[in-house]
């Protein structure tokens, strides 16, 4: 369903939707039941003269049951939803898969800054690949990335990816994806951070191996290995910068 | 002393220090009298409204059409674009549904509806409002000084809110949080007589089970105001040393944590949710069983759902952090915790559609806002559902989704059950009638684009549309036509919903001083307020109620007249 709205482009998305769909047939079964019953007694109850209405205290048990049963299936489906939640939250964020490859993904007022491994898939080496404002993955391939910021919370999103996490300066945070489609596709700032903050884009390219090979050589023969010497790993924002 | 006068006109029957005359100064600046109080806060309160309102048309205004000046404000910087978001917020939520529903509603009707001629701290009380006025003139110089006010969000979260290095709003961020405390201050003051004044001063025979739903709600929310806002005032003071002082409670480079900040605020902002949720639940009651002629359904089940309510609320904070870096394990917890809390309010919302069975329903004003309370409000109940999952939370965060819920169960209790509220206690208060054709107008004039406002924004945020940017043509997967479409939509939605205020502000204003004078029980409702002449005389009653029965009794069998008031002896 909500592929309708928006690409989904990495191997777990589909569990995100099919979580959005689950909800929304359950929830929304109770929503128009509610409001059926809700408009319905409206109608039927409106005031007419010399009628007066019963006298219900609600301790009657052949109308509480009509509280009470519903009430005991609301919790059943909570518990359906609670389960199905769960396991797509363990798949996203408890589990980490083996990494074919791992990039680091730095945040700053107001940029997104990328280190892929380069040739050697070791990140923090003289070939390392830095770019702004755009991550080139390859197709199929199931990444790590390493987040963090150098100055305030950021939040990396990946609507297409339906992966979101923020970045809190000071901490290293860990996550991973496996892109399935390919395309180019909007990385944002989800956390709201200074005057910049609707400006805080980059493109997430998924290429095909061949495609993301070509990128790859050509950026490595271009990289400086002055850049290597670098202190991404350890951000020090200091205040005030 | 207060106390003692308050004691001794409680037993006398009589009125205290209302004896002598009142220049305007101690009648309207200096009152000591719980209903003055009740409505400053309720005038303040809509006053804040129309400033937040208008800052919802200046954002929106600029999301449908960026790039283009806004009528009545100009060109829209990044800027001032955070800064009008971030005060939208705060004021709609903390100067506009506090001050209203509790501080408001509270003080109205507590003391007027168990039998009681004032607060137990009436001077405390006085305090209370002169300090949340000052809050409020605080928040609004925040908007005047250099770089304008503050534009971190209404959550605020550091480093961003504790550097003025990454905020640029050296001056509107800490006027901002000293605007905060003052106002928690000014409600901590007015919870503390709430619980007093309704354990201490009931009327004789009055029962824990014969008061008011909407004063339990009231007192409940109270108690978890209490318990919840120590840690943010807390916290506030430690982010305000930060500004001011280079502390680093929350600045990593110097040993702080930002998350500690992220678990201060919304231990106190969950349960806030239900802090003004409850009171707005207790005034559709009221309305409802008025206007249906009916005993609440299952009295004491809405009483044991609201204090689950409460209880409950304390451990779900976390669900706005699913995202946010903490142990992920934490998750699965707040996860249970935030969906077990749909039972209790599931419960709520039954019993309140049950209370319609067999009624004789009168669509009354402020029925018809109590009615759409009910409607609304189980939007923002079940969509609530996919943001308390977690594994959907991880899409979901920080999207116009997060917005469209929230409001959906904001705007049913800040806007609808506070009309409700006011349309029925409007005879109590100034002593004459609303006009019913105008409420109407304004009702459906409300409620119609409200919706039209709302509904595109749950399909823009579940198509990734993300909160707090300015400009949403700098990226692609959001500038679909369609979704300009919708953008434009909700904004002229919103427009059409101001304007629908107009009617109700003229009709609210002409009625104070030139509507049908009303008598004592315009409504024919059973609860003591409607025994004290309209509008009440500073101690209320000449002679005080004694109480004889539960606030519902209405339609009994065998009597003939369908309502039987609790203090009319049998």
């Amino acid at each position: 369903m909500l592929d309708h709205l928006i690409a989904s482009a990495a191997s777990f998305s589909g569990d995100v939707d099919g979580l959005f769909v689950l909800i929304t047939v359950l929830v929304g079964v109770w929503f128009i039941a509610a409001e059926a019953m809700f408009f319905w007694l409206i109608f039927r109850f409106r005031a007419k003269d010399g009628e007066k209405a019963q006298y219900v205290t609600g301790k009657e048990k052949h109308l509480k049951k009509w509280i009470n049963i519903p009430h005991a299936l609301v919790l059943v489906c909570d518990v359906v939803i609670i389960v199905a939640a769960i396991r797509v939250w363990v798949t996203i964020k408890q589990t980490l898969p083996p990494a074919d490859r791992t990039v680091r993904v730095v945040a700053q007022q107001w940029a997104w800054t990328f280190a892929d491994p380069g040739p050697d898939q070791k990140l923090d080496t003289p070939d390392d690949i830095r770019t702004t404002d755009e991550l080139h993955v390859e197709v199929g391939k199931t990444y790590h990335f390493l987040l963090e910021s150098k100055d305030v919370v950021h939040s990396f999103f990946v609507p297409a990816f339906r992966l979101k996490q923020d970045a809190d300066p000071g901490r290293i945070y860990t996550g991973w994806f496996k892109p399935t489609k390919t395309g180019s596709y909007d990385i944002l700032c989800a956390e709201i951070c200074g005057i910049g903050h609707g400006v805080m884009g980059a493109l997430l390219v998924v290429d095909t191996p061949e495609a993301f090979q070509a990128w790859e050589q050509a950026h490595a023969a271009e990289t400086p290995a002055e850049a290597a010497s670098a202190t991404e790993s350890t951000p020090a924002p200091a205040a005030g910068q | 002393m207060a106390q003692h006068s308050h004691e001794a006109a409680h037993v006398a029957g009589a009125s205290h220090d209302a004896h002598h005359h009142q220049n305007w100064f101690q009648k309207y600046c200096w009152s000591t009298d719980h209903k003055m109080i009740g409505m400053q806060y309720m005038f303040t309160g809509m006053a804040m409204a129309l400033l937040g309102a208008f800052m919802a048309y200046v954002f929106r205004m600029q999301l449908a059409f960026p790039g283009h000046a806004v009528p009545g404000f100009g060109l829209v910087s990044p800027g001032q674009y955070n800064m009008l978001i971030t005060n939208h917020g705060s004021i709609m939520i903390f100067w506009v549904a506090m001050p209203v529903l509790i501080a408001g509603f509270g003080n109205f009707l507590i003391p007027l509806m168990i039998g009681a001629d004032d607060m137990v701290f009436p001077r405390l009380n006085r305090l209370s409002y002169q300090l949340f006025l000052l809050s409020a003139l605080v928040l609004i110089a925040s908007l005047f000084v250099q770089n304008g006010g503050f534009g971190g969000a209404w959550t605020a979260y550091p480093p961003l809110s504790a550097d003025k290095h990454y905020n640029l709003t050296p001056w509107g961020s800490s006027l901002w949080l000293i605007a905060v405390v003052l106002e928690f201050v000014a409600f901590l003051l007015g919870g503390i007589n709430f619980i007093v004044t309704s354990m201490n001063s009931r009327a004789p025979g009055m029962k824990a089970f014969d008061v008011p739903i909407v004063v339990w709600t009231i007192v409940i929310a109270s108690i978890l105001f209490l318990a919840s806002v120590g840690p943010l005032v807390a916290g506030a003071i430690m982010l305000l040393f930060d500004q001011l002082l280079g502390t680093s409670f929350f600045n990593p480079t110097r040993g702080g944590d930002p998350v500690l900040w992220q678990h201060l605020f919304w231990f106190f902002g969950h349960p806030e949710v239900y802090v003004v949720m409850l009171p707005a639940m207790g005034i559709v009651a009221e309305v409802m069983t008025v206007f249906a002629r009916k005993k609440l359904f299952a009295y004491k089940t809405v009483i044991y759902t609201i204090i689950a309510t409460g209880v409950l609320s304390f451990f779900v904070w976390a669900h706005h952090q699913f995202v946010a870096g903490i142990d992920p394990r934490m998750a699965n917890v707040f996860t249970v915790t935030t969906l077990l809390i749909s039972i209790p309010v599931a419960e709520m919302c039954f019993v309140y559609i049950a209370t319609l069975y067999g009624g004789s329903i009168r669509l009354t004003t402020p029925m018809l806002w109590a009615l759409a309370f009910i409607a609304e409000f189980l939007i923002g109940g079940v969509t609530g559902i996919y943001l308390g999952s977690s594994g959907l939370d991880v899409f979901f965060h920080d999207t116009y989704f997060v917005v469209a819920h929230f409001h959906y169960t904001f705007f049913p209790i800040a806007i609808i059950a506070v009309m409700s509220g006011v349309t029925f206690w409007f005879p109590k208060m100034f002593g004459r009638q609303l006009n019913e054709f105008w409420g109407k107008v304004h009702f459906w004039g409300t409620i119609i684009p409200f919706n039209g406002i709302f509904i595109p924004l749950f399909i823009l945020g579940a198509a990734g549309e993300h909160r707090r940017i300015f400009d949403y043509s700098n990226f692609e997967h959001m500038s679909k036509p369609w979704m300009i479409d919708m953008r434009i939509a909700a904004t002229v939605s919103l427009v059409v919903m101001l304007a629908f205020q107009i009617p109700f502000l003229i009709n609210f204003v002409w009625s104070m001083f030139k509507g049908p004078k009303v008598g004592k029980n315009p409504w024919n409702a059973n609860t003591l307020e409607w025994t004290a002449d309209s509008p009440p005389p500073h101690g209320n009653w000449a002679v005080m109620p004694e109480v004889h029965r539960g606030p519902y009794e209405y339609s009994v069998p065998g009597r003939e007249r369908d309502f039987w008031p609790q203090d009319e002896k049998v």
